[in-house]
C-alpha cells in the first residue's frame, strides 16, 4: 500500500532536514516501520523514489540495523539486555521468564502479534541492570517475578501509549541514575518514541 | 573521596527542570556563548581548549584542542556530536542527553564559532529514544528563543542543529562508521587514510566529530579558563569525568570526579563497596578494555595509568566482578556482543569474533575440547597478532582486536577457570 499523504508530507518535511537527501534514510525507515511494524517492499520502493537510491541501496541499509525489522513486529517489541552488566545480574533468569511467559525464541512474534521478544546487546541502563525495553521505553531494575508482571500487564491492559516512567514506577527497581524530571511521552509503536518523526506519544 | 561537580551540577541542584532552557538561563547558561559571540575570537576559544588539555571523552581519549586544530580549511563543514553511547557498561551521556541537553547545545554553539561551523548534528542511538526527544525539545526551545538560526544574539553567526537517531549498530561509534550512517549508509568505518573526519568527513568535507560529554564541557571551560580546568584532575587527564560504576557494586551510578584516585576508593567510597564479598576482576573502561584483576585496585583512574596496566579508562565504564561471577560467561557475553556488532567489512573481525563465540559457548556448556585454549588464543592471535595492549589491527577499525581482550585476560589472569571446564587429558596405558 502506498503512503498516506500525511506520511509522505512528513518525509518530505525530514528530507528537507539535509543537506543530501540519502541522509534522510534512517529516519524514513522508521516513517516506514511506524507504519508496518517492519520494512515492508512497498515502504521500500516508496523510500526508494523519495531518496532517489535503488530498492536495493535501500534494502541494504536496512538490513544492517537491528533496529529496522524484516519482519512484522508485535504490538509490544520486548528487548532484553544481556550485554555484561546485566548478564551478571542475572538477566538470563528474566529472559528465561520473558521467553516463558511469551512462548516466544528470540526474534519470534506470537500469532495474535501482541508480543515480539528478543535478547538485545547493551541498552545503556547498566546501573539499573537487569534492564528492558518495550517498544524502546526503558524500564531499569528488573527481576524475573516483575518481568512476568509486566508482560501479563500489557496483555491484560494493552496500553495504547509506552511510557517509561509509568513502566518503571510499575516493574523497575533500581535505576541507572534518578530520573527526576517527570515524563509522560512515549510511543505507540515498535520504533523509537520521537517528535521529529511524528512516533512520540503523550499519555493522556 | 569526593565527587567533583562541573557539568553535573545544574542537573543536581534542579532535579525537576533541568532540561528546560527557563532552569538553564537561571542558572547562568549561555552566558559563556554569548560572552565568546560579543567579545571572543576563534582563536581565542581554540586557545582554552588548548590550555585545558582535555581529552575526548569517547574512548579514545585524543586531544580536543588538537582535534580542533586539525580541521581543514572549507567552505562547508560540520560539526557531529556522537551521542551513538553504546559501549557496554556506559551510560554517562544519557544522563547529559536527558537531564542537560542546553548544556550540549551551548557547547556546540561555541565549538562551531571556534571552527566557523553553521551545521551540526547530534547522532543519538536510536534506543535512546527519550534522551533523544529530549534533546529534540531543547534544540526546538533553543530556535523559539532566536538561539539557534541566523544571527545569533545579534552576531554574524549562523547554526542549525539537526539530532538525528540511530537504529542500533554499535559501530556507529566509530567516528567513520557514524559518518556513513549519517549520510544514509551501512555502518561500516572507512579507512584512514584517506577518511579522517577532519579532512574528509560528512558529505567528504571537513567535519569534528566530538563526544557528547567533551561538548557539554565547553561552556564550563569557556565560563571559567582552559587553565581553572586543567587545574582540576593530574597531568595528562586533566578536569573531571562522568564513570558510569556497574555490575557488582552496592550504589551502581555515574560519578563525576577529577580524575587520579584509584579505583578502590571509588568503589569503596561512592560506590559504596561490593557487599561482604571480594571482588574478583573488574572492567576499567568498557567492553573493550581488557579486565583487571581485584589486586589491583590501587590502580588510580588516569588514562596513562591504566594504559601502563595494560588497559584503557575507555568510555569512563567501570564494571566490577565478585568471586562468584563466572568469568567464562562474562567473556562469552562480551564476545558474544562483538560478533553481533561487528559490521562484517573485514574478515578477521567477521570471522574471528563468530569462532571465538562458538569456541566460548561450547567451553562454558562444558562440551570443550582439550585443544580449545590454545585455539582460542591461536584466533585471538590472527585477529590482533601479538595479542599486545594496545592491540596490533588487521583490520579498518578496533572493534574486531578489542574482543581478543576479554580472551586474553581470561588466558593471562584466570586460566584455571577455563582448564576446570575443559576434558581431563586420557591416559593411555
Amino acid at each position: 500500500m502506498r503512503w498516506e499523504t500525511q506520511r509522505l508530507e512528513k518525509a518530505k518535511q525530514i528530507i528537507k532536514m539535509y543537506p543530501q537527501k540519502r541522509s534522510a534514510l534512517g529516519p524514513l525507515l522508521y516513517l516506514a516501520q511506524d507504519k508496518d511494524g517492519y520494512i515492508s517492499n512497498e515502504s521500500i520502493v516508496e523510500i526508494s523514489s523519495l531518496v532517489g537510491i535503488t530498492e536495493v541501496q535501500v534494502q541494504s541499509v536496512a538490513s544492517f540495523y537491528s533496529m529496522y525489522k524484516q519482519e512484522p513486529t508485535g504490538k509490544y517489541l520486548l528487548s532484553v539486555c544481556k550485554s555484561i552488566s546485566c548478564e551478571i545480574s542475572n538477566s538470563s533468569e528474566v529472559i528465561e521468564s520473558v521467553k516463558e511467559f511469551t512462548g516466544l525464541s528470540n526474534n519470534e512474534t506470537d500469532d495474535q502479534n501482541l508480543f515480539t521478544y528478543e535478547s538485545v546487546e547493551c541498552i545503556g541502563a547498566c546501573g539499573g541492570a537487569p534492564a528492558v525495553q518495550v517498544n524502546y521505553e526503558t524500564i531499569e531494575g528488573l527481576t524475573p517475578d516483575k518481568a512476568i508482571d509486566l508482560c501479563s500487564w500489557l496483555k491484560e491492559t494493552e496500553p495504547k501509549v509506552i511510557v517509561a516512567d509509568e513502566l518503571q514506577e510499575k516493574f523497575g527497581g533500581v535505576k541507572s541514575f534518578d530520573w527526576a524530571i517527570e515524563d509522560n511521552t512515549g510511543t505507540s509503536s515498535p520504533v523509537p518514541g520521537f517528535q521529529t518523526y511524528d512516533t512520540l506519544k503523550e499519555k493522556k | 573521596m569526593k565527587e567533583t561537580i562541573l557539568l553535573t551540577k545544574h542537573m543536581r541542584e534542579n532535579p525537576e527542570d533541568s532540561h528546560s532552557l527557563k532552569s538553564y538561563e537561571k542558572n547562568g547558561g549561555y552566558k559563556a556563548v554569548k560572552k565568546v559571540l560579543k567579545s571572543g575570537s576563534p582563536e581565542e576559544v581554540l586557545e582554552e581548549i588548548k590550555d585545558s588539555n582535555i581529552r575526548g571523552r569517547g574512548g579514545a581519549g585524543f586531544p580536543t584542542g588538537v582535534k580542533w586544530g586539525f580541521l581543514a580549511e572549507d567552505e562547508e563543514r560540520y560539526l557531529v556530536i556522537n551521542g551513538d553511547e553504546s559501549e557496554p557498561g556506559t551510560f554517562k551521556d544519557r544522563i547529559l542527553l536527558e537531564r542537560d541537553p542546553h548544556q550540549l547545545i551551548e557547547g556546540m554553539m561555541i565549538t562551531c564559532f571556534a571552527a566557523n561551523i553553521s551545521k551540526a548534528f547530534i547522532y543519538i542511538r536510536g534506543e535512546y529514544a527519550k534522551p533523544a526527544r529530549r534533546v529534540q525539545s531543547a534544540v526546538e526551545q533553543a530556535y523559539e528563543k532566536g538561539y539557534l538560526g541566523k544571527n545569533i544574539f545579534g552576531s554574524s553567526m549562523n547554526l542549525d542543529i539537526v539530532v538525528h537517531l540511530g537504529a542500533g549498530a554499535y559501530i556507529c561509534g566509530e567516528e567513520t562508521a557514524l559518518l556513513n550512517s549519517l549520510e544514509g549508509r551501512r555502518g561500516e568505518p572507512r579507512l584512514k587514510p584517506p577518511f579522517f573526519p577532519a579532512v574528509k568527513g560528512l558529505y567528504n568535507k571537513p567535519t569534528l566529530v566530538n563526544n557528547v560529554e567533551t561538548i557539554s564541557s565547553v561552556p564550563w571551560i569557556m565560563s571559567n579558563s582552559g587553565k581553572d580546568y586543567s587545574n582540576l584532575g593530574v597531568e595528562g587527564s586533566t578536569g573531571t569525568r562522568i564513570f558510569s560504576l556497574s555490575g557488582h557494586i552496592n550504589n551502581p551510578g555515574n560519578y563525576e570526579i577529577e580524575m587520579g584516585s584509584s579505583f578502590g576508593e571509588f568503589v569503596e567510597t561512592l560506590g559504596n563497596g561490593v557487599k561482604n564479598k571480594a571482588i574478583k576482576a573488574f572492567i576499567p573502561g568498557g567492553a573493550s578494555a581488557p579486565w583487571l584483576r581485584g589486586d589491583q585496585l590501587d590502580v588510580k583512574m588516569t588514562i596513562d595509568d591504566v594504559a601502563n596496566e595494560g588497559s584503557m579508562l575507555g568510555s569512563g565504564a567501570v564494571v566490577m566482578m565478585d568471586e562468584d561471577t563466572n568469568l567464562v560467561l562474562a567473556a562469552k557475553s562480551l564476545v558474544s556482543f562483538f560478533a553481533h556488532e561487528s559490521c562484517g567489512q573485514c574478515t578477521p573481525c567477521r570471522e574471528g569474533t563468530t569462532w571465538l563465540e562458538n569456541i566460548l559457548e561450547r567451553v562454558a556448556s562444558g562440551r570443550g575440547r582439550i585443544s580449545d585454549i590454545d585455539l582460542l588464543l591461536d584466533v585471538c592471535d590472527n585477529i590482533s597478532p601479538g595479542l599486545t595492549w594496545p592491540p596490533k589491527m588487521t583490520t579498518i577499525c578496533p572493534l574486531g582486536p578489542s574482543a581478543t581482550a576479554s580472551i586474553v585476560s581470561l588466558m593471562k589472569d584466570f586460566r584455571s577457570e577455563v582448564e576446570i571446564l575443559l576434558p581431563k587429558k586420557v591416559v593411555i596405558s
